[in-house]
């Protein structure tokens, strides 16, 4: 991947990256996921939101050898390496689709603060924190 | 919070779950075939005059117009704005998410 | 006196198919007439495909790269085209192609590559952000 061009020192802005579509059957899963690791040089304060299909993009076992394309699931779980650690997954949207936490990756990170404690990054919330978490932010990206 | 919705409530849950979203003070603006869940009489239009008041709800003209549907056949306290309208909104409000 | 406004706007569609890009042809060229500044407008998804200069749509309808070439022409507008996605649907300036060895280029003129870094670049340094897509 190209060198990001890292402008702005100084500022930090909260980006929400909100993922709201199912992988595969469309490329804005992945080029969303490649804007989340290229954005990560850029120091923002950054989260994920999945909700609607988009929590089908972090549901384990995924196995792509039958349609020819890259599974792409294994990126999310290297978010922790790029300081990406704050993943809301939508509990309505996961319990409308029949699913539950247990049907997801497991993604974490080490902790910095805490002696590199390996920590949880996915946060099952309900709509309306998810509401609230999006009337925090500065930028949302929606794909 | 300005939200936008460019699909039809009739062909995705885009309108739905945007609403399901939308908090007291924000404002949404539907656009291209999003403007068809202003019609007055149907379910979402319903939702649109029932919400109305706790969210500001705005249509864009031109899509409307292109669409062959009237402003007299609008959800009732949906504002009808143009491009620079839409300009007004998004300059207005801290923040644009699109619900696509 | 309104408050001057800087914004970027990302297109995530290509031509025709969608409206995307025509809404935020109006959009922009809406927030120039009154006055505010696009800092940036970002092509990514099959929205790259606004950028070749190669499409000939018939002589009565719109022609969307032409609009784009002239408003970036009046205003000085920077249209940026996601060099990751561009390459994956052969969208190429004349530096890429030579670099990747393919026989044409095909970017339009008023549009350039750049790399996903412009788009957070954008996030970061507009007032407000606005995305057109599918």
């Amino acid at each position: 991947m190209e060198e990001p061009d890292v402008s702005q020192p100084g500022v930090t802005k909260k980006f929400m990256y909100v993922n709201r579509r199912a992988p595969y059957g469309t490329v804005y899963a992945l080029e969303s996921l490649e804007v989340v690791l290229i954005g990560a040089a850029f120091d923002q304060d950054v989260s994920l939101a999945f909700l609607d299909d988009g929590v089908f993009q972090i549901v384990k076992g995924q196995d792509t050898a039958g349609i020819g394309m890259k599974n792409f699931s294994p990126t999310y779980r290297a978010l922790g390496d790029y300081e990406v650690t704050k993943l809301y997954v939508e509990k309505e949207s996961l319990e409308t689709r029949g699913l539950s936490e247990d049907d997801l990756l497991e993604i974490t990170y080490e902790d910095e603060d805490d002696d590199w404690a390996e920590k949880p990054s996915i946060h099952v919330v309900k709509r309306d924190e998810m509401t609230q978490l999006m009337a925090q932010q500065d930028v949302i990206l929606s794909f | 919070m300005l939200h936008t919705i460019n699909k039809s409530p009739f062909e995705t849950s885009t309108f739905a779950s945007c609403l399901g979203h939308a908090a007291a003070g924000d404002a949404v603006l539907l656009i291209e075939d999003g403007v068809y869940a202003a019609i007055a009489d149907t379910e979402p239009g319903k939702q649109i005059k029932a919400k109305n008041g706790t969210v500001s709800f705005y249509v864009l003209g031109p899509d409307v117009a292109a669409r062959g549907l009237t402003n007299g056949s609008l959800a009732e306290g949906i504002q009808v704005v143009d491009y620079a309208g839409f300009v007004d909104l998004v300059a207005e409000h801290e923040v644009a998410q699109a619900w696509l | 006196m309104e408050q001057l406004v800087k914004f970027s706007v990302v297109v995530n569609e290509g031509p025709y198919t969608h409206q995307a890009s025509d809404s935020a042809y109006q959009f922009t060229k809406a927030a120039l007439e009154k006055g505010h500044e696009i800092y940036r407008v970002f092509f990514y998804h099959d929205g790259v495909n606004n950028g070749t200069r190669l499409t000939v749509p018939p002589q009565d309808e719109r022609n969307i790269q032409v609009n784009w070439t002239e408003l970036a022409e009046q205003h000085e507008l920077d249209l940026v085209v996601c060099v990751a996605a561009a390459q994956r649907r052969g969208v190429l300036d004349k530096s890429e192609a030579d670099r990747l060895g393919k026989d044409a280029d095909n970017i339009a003129p008023g549009f350039r590559i750049s790399g996903l870094g412009q788009l957070i670049d954008a996030g970061i340094a507009s007032d407000r952000l606005v995305t057109f897509g599918d």
